[in-house]
């Protein structure tokens, strides 16, 4: 067990600067308004880091950057920009366990995550796409004796992106990686409940990109995002975030006549049936463990397994195991590694938790554990801290319905194979799901048959590079996590060449 | 000049075509804040999100910025204006597929101190808007 220290105290690899500017044109520069406002960690609730509050100004400064060095950067070879994501991984490895406590203060995940999740994956996701554009082709086709048909990838120019706050740094690799191994300069808006882990990045590897290839704004969603969003200075926008957020996006876009992607949650099944428990083995243990990973960063992620159905005939075994297994997540001081179930990103996130247990309580749904808010006493008192929470009801209650974000989860039973499919695609969205089953015919069916664009099968909540993730329904449009993402940020410029010398004889 | 807070809730119109009940109310507190941003945005809208991130939360915005279409469906129109005043009309938004799964469900937007993200108006002022439910009447 290790416990670092809080950031700023001795000891800690961590000490935050008082105030970040915004990071333009590769050097810090003060918003134009000379506005601040206060990062609040969700550890112990209190502000720790003044951050600049960007508006139109700050985002046209950091699109003048980002023009200016758009058309040097999407003519560098793919060799140069696969070694300079490269230099960026190894960056990010060598500071893991600094960039790990960041990311904790920032956004109150139990730092057994970032330090074996969300950074490495980073990481190793710049590697991906270093080794994606490097073995990217451009096609040709002879479409005659003279005449060829040549098909060229080229950047689309200057792209915006907005960050979520679930995963800070991890979500902004996603986007950025791709984005900058296919040539484009980029400005990014961080979210505003966690802007400042992604300004600890910036300070290790802003001198490893050209001045303006990366430019970030910090500041509200209205104040900064929308003029980002909505700018004809554009070629792309990609958001994280919710529907209407994202429907707002897409109506920029159209505005623009630019493309988008948006990644809009889920509410995601994770679906048991019988076999699973025909043997009280490993395998057992493991989908035993695929239940309770609802609570894997609080529930704050985008593929939470939050809804669990369970097959009938082992509804109440499997749940009553399970609940005793979730009862035993260690919740507590986020920096310390044993912790398993650390604290919500903000009060008001915590306070949308709660709201979501008063309406599952009222339409009938039964606690099966948690439901509480929890104060954890001491320094982390003031925290936003929620315990793990199951509940037990039906696929028509809003909390099998809605994302609720928190370590909460509805469970309801089964029937048949029919029954699952049917109970997991009866909701709006479709991003993640999970499937366990001693049978591969039934589980590889069950895969195919549910509508999300990621589904997992006999495991849950792996992220590696190169696995497509995004959505089906109201989930989104796009993908990432793989190099089909490179062509959303890219534009394809076909040569239509005649080597014959003969007129067409037409006029 | 700051515009009277409120001491009533407001509780919507019935909009929903064939319904008898309002779907849809605001606690004093999102009247008094709701005023506020009225003199800074001028007429305002609400539209209910889904998803991750900061789904399920009443997004704000100046009216018209966020384009509704059939797809949606009004749940209920809220005069904020104080008693005897000019009438302050915000309509309360949600989308067609979302009010099927959310329709037995009484809303009430209040607020709470935080950093909301999307692009709402109340963010900047270090509060967010935050739907509590209960269940309609007609299902409890």
């Amino acid at each position: 067990m290790t416990v670092y220290s809080k950031p700023g105290t001795p000891g800690s690899l961590v000490t935050f600067k008082t105030r970040y500017e915004n990071w333009i044109n590769g050097g810090w520069v003060k918003p134009v308004k000379g506005q601040y406002f206060e990062d609040i960690s969700p550890v112990d609730g209190k502000p720790f880091a003044e951050v600049a509050r960007g508006t139109a100004e700050d985002i046209e400064l950091a699109l003048d950057a980002a023009h200016r060095a758009a058309p040097a950067w999407g003519k560098t070879s793919a060799t140069e920009r696969a070694a300079v994501l490269n230099r960026i991984a190894d960056v990010i490895d060598a500071n893991l366990e600094l960039l790990a406590v960041a990311e904790t203060w920032d956004n109150g995940k139990p730092i057994r995550e970032p330090l074996n999740a969300d950074l490495p994956l980073a990481s190793d996701h710049f590697r991906y796409f270093a080794a994606a554009i490097r073995s990217q082709d451009g096609d040709h086709a002879e479409l005659d004796n003279d005449t060829v048909s040549y098909q060229f990838h080229e950047p689309l120019g200057v792209v915006g992106q907005i960050i979520p706050w679930n995963f800070p740094i991890l979500m902004a690799v996603w986007k950025l990686a791709p984005a900058l191994a296919a040539g484009n300069a980029i400005v990014l808006k961080p979210a505003e409940q966690t802007p400042v882990s992604i300004m600890v990045l910036i300070e290790l590897i802003g001198d490893i990109l050209p001045p303006g290839v990366l430019n970030i704004v910090n500041g509200f969603g209205l104040e900064a995002g929308k003029p980002l969003a909505s700018s004809p200075r554009i070629r792309k926008i990609a958001f994280t975030g919710e529907t209407t957020t994202g429907r707002l996006i897409l109506q920029y876009a159209s505005a623009n006549i630019i493309p988008a992607t948006v990644e809009l949650g889920g509410k995601s099944a994770n679906i048991f049936f019988s076999d699973v428990a025909q043997e009280q083995d490993s395998f057992y243990d493991k989908a035993q463990e695929g239940f309770v990973l609802f609570a894997f960063n609080q529930g704050e992620v985008c593929t939470a397994p939050s809804r669990a159905l369970l097959q009938k005939p082992i509804y109440e075994s499997f749940l009553s195991t399970a609940v005793e297994r979730t009862r035993k997540a260690i919740q507590g001081n986020p920096l310390d590694t044993d912790t398993q179930v650390g604290a919500q990103a903000s009060n008001d996130q915590l306070e949308k938790i709660l709201s979501y247990i008063d309406i599952g309580k009222q339409e009938g749904a039964r606690v099966a554990l948690g439901g509480e808010r929890v104060d954890l006493g001491g320094d982390l008192s003031g925290g936003f801290y929620v315990e793990p929470t199951i509940f037990e009801g039906n696929n028509k209650m809003r909390i099998f319905q809605e994302e609720i974000f928190g370590p909460v989860l509805a469970v309801t039973s089964f029937t048949d194979y029919e029954d699952a499919i049917s109970i997991a695609n009866d909701n709006l969205y479709g991003l993640g799901a999970g499937v366990w089953s001693r049978n591969g015919n039934v589980a590889y069916r069950a895969g195919r048959d549910i509508q999300a664009g990621r589904v997992w099968i006999n495991n849950y909540h792996h992220y590696p590079a190169g696995a497509a993730f995004g959505g089906y329904k109201s989930s989104g449009i796009g993908r990432e996590n793989n190099k089909l993402a490179l062509g959303h940020y890219q534009q394809t410029k076909n040569l239509l060449v005649s080597y014959s010398e003969k007129p067409l004889g037409f006029f | 000049m700051s515009e009277p807070a409120s001491t009533a809730t407001v509780v919507g119109t019935i909009t929903v075509p064939g319904e008898n009940l309002p779907r849809v109310e605001l606690s004093t507190t999102a009247v008094s804040t709701l005023r506020e941003l009225w003199e800074d945005f001028g007429p305002l809208m609400f539209h209910q999100s889904g998803g991750c991130c900061d789904g399920s939360s009443p997004m704000c915005f100046p009216a018209g910025e966020f384009i509704t279409s059939d797809r949606d469906v009004l749940l209920g129109r809220l005069d904020i204006a104080p008693a005897g005043a000019e009438p302050q009309w915000i309509d309360f938004w949600i989308s067609a597929e979302q009010f099927e799964y959310w329709s037995h469900t009484f809303l009430t937007v209040d607020v709470v101190p935080g950093r909301g993200s999307g692009f709402s108006v109340e963010a900047p002022r270090g509060v967010r808007f935050l739907i509590r439910s209960r269940l309609m009447d007609s299902f409890a």
